[in-house]
């Protein structure tokens, strides 16, 4: 187990990537706190099964777009468990249509909880990094923030957005000690991706080098690798899990 | 609290976190000017003194600390 005593807060962590992320991260030995924004069941699903792997969670309901429930819920986390070690930005919406028919509503929302979440969840988290000296911020990004994607221009903007987050936050931490990367996912199967329309998801699979969707898993073993120690001389790099979707 | 005493407790936090001389570590001496830190060490050595101090510093007032003194008059005034 290569996260032992380390304590993980993965937002967005009931149901797909953020679930695969805080079950793996929990393999490996880490305390999770899940959080959740409305699904109060699939959260404490989530956190059983951390609970059966032999680890601690902590299922959190908190709207990561609001500064005042971000700080609240990095206090009681630190409170709990004594330290924060890694960071999983990973909540995430969509509100898919043509940029000229998107509604400023859809915009606002998916800016929101996308960019402006993981904003919010840094800022809180890196109070106790400086602290400790030390800590690992993962952001989720996406392929569409690299490739871009028709229907998907608030999403696309707000994961370009977290690329240049990421960056910028690596940059400024650095010599504190603290990582920060990013996982750029491909189209992988989840809630999220099922909503999609049929003909676009034929056409995303068409576009996959390696000829298959993405799991969850595929994601969040990534994920792990970041939030280890054997990626301790990486900082500010983005990560495609896409089977080779966008190749740089 | 003495004001003595306040001030070596943060003479302390400012040398160890500076690394900066003590007899450099006046009340009138700029953290920025003076003792040659950037804003992200100020942001630290923030942290310490709510610690050391058991304080919460708000951002606000955080922004408005330049010299050693705004440190010291800042724990005199908000500390009981």
């Amino acid at each position: 187990m290569i996260l032992k005593e380390k304590v993980a807060l993965v937002t967005g962590a009931s149901r797909g990537i953020g679930k695969a992320i805080a079950l793996e991260l929990a393999r490996e030995g880490a305390s999770v706190i899940v959080n959740y924004s409305g699904n109060k069941s699939r959260a404490e699903e989530t956190a059983s099964a951390i609970e059966a792997l032999g680890a601690e969670a902590l299922p959190y309901q908190c709207d990561v777009s609001n500064e005042a429930d971000v700080q609240e819920m990095v206090k009681t986390a630190v409170k709990k468990f004594g330290h924060l070690d890694i960071v999983v930005n990973n909540a995430g919406i969509t509100r898919d249509g043509l940029l000229m028919r998107m509604k400023e509503a859809d915009w606002d929302a998916v800016l929101n909880t996308n960019l402006k979440g993981v904003f919010l969840v840094t800022k809180a988290a890196l109070r106790p990094m400086i602290r400790q000296k030390q800590g690992k911020i993962i952001n989720i990004a996406s392929v569409v923030g690299i490739l871009g994607n028709a229907s998907q221009a608030n999403y696309a903007a707000a994961k370009a957005g977290v690329i240049g987050l990421t960056k910028a936050s690596a940059r400024e931490m650095a010599s504190k000690g603290i990582t920060v990367n990013a996982v750029a996912p491909g189209f992988i199967v989840t809630d999220m991706t099922d909503e999609l329309p049929e003909e676009v998801k034929e056409k995303m699979q068409n576009d996959i080098p390696l000829g298959r969707p993405g799991t969850p898993e595929d994601v969040a073993k990534v994920v792990r690798f970041l939030a280890s120690e054997d990626s301790g001389y990486m900082t500010g790099q983005i990560l495609n899990v896409d089977g080779g979707m966008a190749m740089q | 609290m003495a004001e003595d005493d306040v001030l070596e407790r943060v003479k302390k936090i400012v040398v160890d976190r500076l690394g900066v001389d003590e007899a450099d570590v006046k009340p009138e001496a700029s953290f920025k000017e003076d003792l040659d830190a950037d804003s992200l060490d100020i942001v630290e050595l923030v942290m310490e003194l709510e610690d050391e101090f058991n304080l919460e510093i708000s951002d606000e007032d955080a922004e408005k600390i330049q010299t050693v003194g705004d440190v010291i008059t800042y724990i005199q005034s908000h500390k009981s």
